[in-house]
């Protein structure tokens, strides 16, 4: 099982480092969404890899899962699901507005509407 | 007494809840949004009253004993930080509410969920709420940094984010292999923890450590992890951009946290692990930022370079980690706080009142309130680039002087003095050009805009700070003694967190 779980992460974590590395906004996102499940699944196994065992405390039991890493990839997904729903809305509000989806070049410096002013 | 220590934390998300419902009447929201930042400020006084009596206070969250549950704790760096974060965030309240936050939606919820990211930041003493604390106050700044829209912000957003992003899952893996090793993610509890370390996983403690330090130097702007700074800065709202002056500062605050009370000298196997990677690092922020100031082309430009500059002094201070260059580097934060965000408000105040040219430095016909600016522009360069006889010059003496001794003085004395005088003539440039040039150009700048004298006056208040801070410098140096004292001997803190437990169960054992 450790062999699997280690190999899982190793391979999650590349690919998203690889397609982060990529120029376009999609790639980079599907990238940072790889890498979030290959944390997410590294942090579970950071509380030790057990089968069938409970993670409260119980008179006939002989050994535990630590429940703490579950709460703490819990808060993890939340956090990252969030995240990643704001970067994809970004994304796309970004390519509709310059009509570029590139994340490698310069950022546009349109000149800003009037209204930008502070008003004061 | 230290249930006051969860109020930082609790005023601004009442705050935000508050005003959320209050969205249909913008004038409402104002008012409470301005009462509540005031309230934060009186707060964080009562509690800087509370930490300089010398204790170190924690309160647990629902009275969970610590190591188990979850704590906040009140120490004289903590409480410094809040205060000067109240501060801060007050005079840019002031200025937002002239006009800025009509410019999109939210924007006064989104300030104080960001407030209650920072303060919690700065009171936690746990590394995982360090991290929510952290994202709390990075979703609020993504949408403070869009606030307004636009194809630029939305270009500079999307790269923001992304690169925070990365660094939230850094920090994630880190806070991984510290639990996986130690068994416990309470900085009191890892304090004495990461000593008994077994020799096998040595290597992942020093992995870990080492990572989360990259986290905070992505936050602290250190060189090569600055990139993002100037793009994001640059393209945010000018009283964000102000209030993000503190956000590059909780990067600073962790690195001093945690590389002082878990991997300090006494950390066992990942002992002092940061301070060989951020001196020439921080060196070389330096040099960066004072050739990004010379080259800007635009004040808001020079003015996020600064600081990544001022971030450089700061870290080479904090490079040595002991009681000297700490104090220095905690009297160079207060200073380069409240100055940057001083110089972002008066950016703005200049690009408003300059039509097209906006703040291009460029020569333009004379502006609204040109006098009073340029003397405050004046005063704001005279801090920032380290001439006395404003803060930035103490701050950077006292730097200097607590690098005497240490074994590449001449480096650091070499880059600093050469990056102050670089800067020194980016400002002097840029004013020229803004003030003295435009002075003397003919024709007028078309419709001259509503320009109030009033809306000056939240940046002349930060300057005001400064200059404070060098009147006061000894009392202020003092308390930032006192402060670095208790960071260097750390067990206070770890007493005051895990101490009381520890007395009750002596106490039953007894029975």
């Amino acid at each position: 099982m450790e062999i699997l779980v280690a190999s899982a992460i190793g391979v999650l974590s590349a690919a998203g480092i690889y397609l982060i590395l990529r120029g376009r906004s999609f790639p980079v996102i599907i990238g940072m969404t790889f890498l979030s499940y290959g944390v997410n699944v590294f942090l579970f196994a950071m509380g030790r890899l057990t089968v069938d065992m409970p993670p409260i405390i119980a008179s006939e039991a002989a050994a535990y899962a630590d429940p703490l890493p579950q709460a703490l990839v819990l808060t993890a997904i939340v956090i990252s699901f969030g995240m990643t729903a704001l970067i994809v809305v970004l994304a796309l509000r970004g390519y509709l507005e310059t009509g570029s989806d590139r994340v490698d070049e310069g950022i546009p410096k349109l000149p800003e509407p009037a209204e930008e002013r502070l008003t004061s | 007494m230290s249930s006051w220590i969860v109020v930082p934390i609790i005023i601004p998300a009442m705050a935000a809840a508050l005003l959320l419902l209050l969205r249909r009447s913008p004038n409402l929201q104002r008012q409470v949004s301005l009462a509540a930042t005031v309230l934060l400020c009186l707060a964080s006084i009562r509690l800087f009253m509370l930490a300089i009596e010398g204790d170190v206070l924690s309160y647990r969250l629902g009275d969970w004993p610590a190591p188990f549950g979850i704590v906040l704790v009140l120490d004289r760096l903590s409480a410094t930080m809040v205060l000067l974060s109240g501060i801060l965030a007050s005079a840019v309240m002031l200025h937002a509410i002239r006009g800025w936050d009509e410019k999109g939606h939210h924007f006064h919820p989104l300030f104080q969920f960001q407030l209650m990211g920072i303060n919690g930041a700065f009171l936690t003493g746990d590394v995982f709420n360090l991290f929510v604390f952290f994202e709390v106050m990075l979703i609020a700044s993504y949408g403070l940094l869009l606030h307004g829209g636009g194809p630029r912000r939305l270009g500079a957003g999307f790269q923001y984010v992304a690169i925070n992003l990365l660094g939230s899952t850094l920090f994630l893996f880190a806070v991984g292999i510290i639990y996986g090793v130690t068994g416990t993610l309470n900085m009191a509890d890892l304090a004495g923890k990461v000593g008994q370390v077994a020799a096998g996983d040595a290597a992942l403690l020093r992995t870990g450590a080492l990572l989360l330090f990259l986290v905070f130097a992505l936050k602290a702007a250190l060189v090569p992890l600055h990139w993002w700074l100037p793009t994001a800065y640059a393209a945010a709202p000018a009283p964000v951009a102000a209030l993000f002056a503190i956000m590059t500062k909780v990067g600073a605050y962790a690195i001093i946290r945690v590389f002082t009370l878990v991997f300090g000298a006494e950390g066992g196997a990942a002992a002092s692990i940061a301070a060989p990677w951020i001196l020439p690092a921080a060196l070389a922020t330096l040099a960066i930022g004072a050739i990004g100031v010379l080259a800007s082309r635009v004040l808001v430009d020079l003015v996020c370079f600064a600081v990544v500059w001022s971030m450089g002094s700061l870290l080479v201070a904090i490079s040595l980690f002991d009681a000297r260059s700490l104090t220095a580097a905690l009297y160079y934060t207060l200073h380069s706080t409240l100055i940057g965000g001083a110089l972002f408000l008066l950016s703005d105040l200049i690009a408003s009142r300059r039509a097209r040219w906006r703040d291009d430095l460029e020569p333009s016909p004379a502006m609204a309130n040109a006098a009073v600016l340029g003397g405050l522009f004046f005063l704001a360069a005279i801090a920032m680039s380290g001439l006395p006889p404003l803060s930035g010059f103490i701050g950077k003496l006292m730097i200097l002087d607590a690098t005497r001794t240490a074994g590449a003085a001449g480096w650091i004395w070499a880059v600093v003095l050469a990056t102050s005088l670089l800067v020194i003539i980016g400002f002097s440039r840029a004013g020229t050009m803004l003030f003295w040039k435009s002075e003397a150009m003919a024709g007028t700048l078309g419709p001259p805009p509503p320009a109030h004298t009033a809306s000056i006056a939240p940046a002349a208040i930060l300057i005001l700070g400064t200059a404070l801070l060098s009147l006061g410098a000894g009392p202020v140096t003092r308390h930032l003694e006192a402060t670095a004292q208790q960071l260097v001997t750390r067990q206070s803190y770890v007493d005051a967190v895990l101490g009381q437990p520890a007395q009750a169960q002596r106490a039953m054992e007894v029975q």
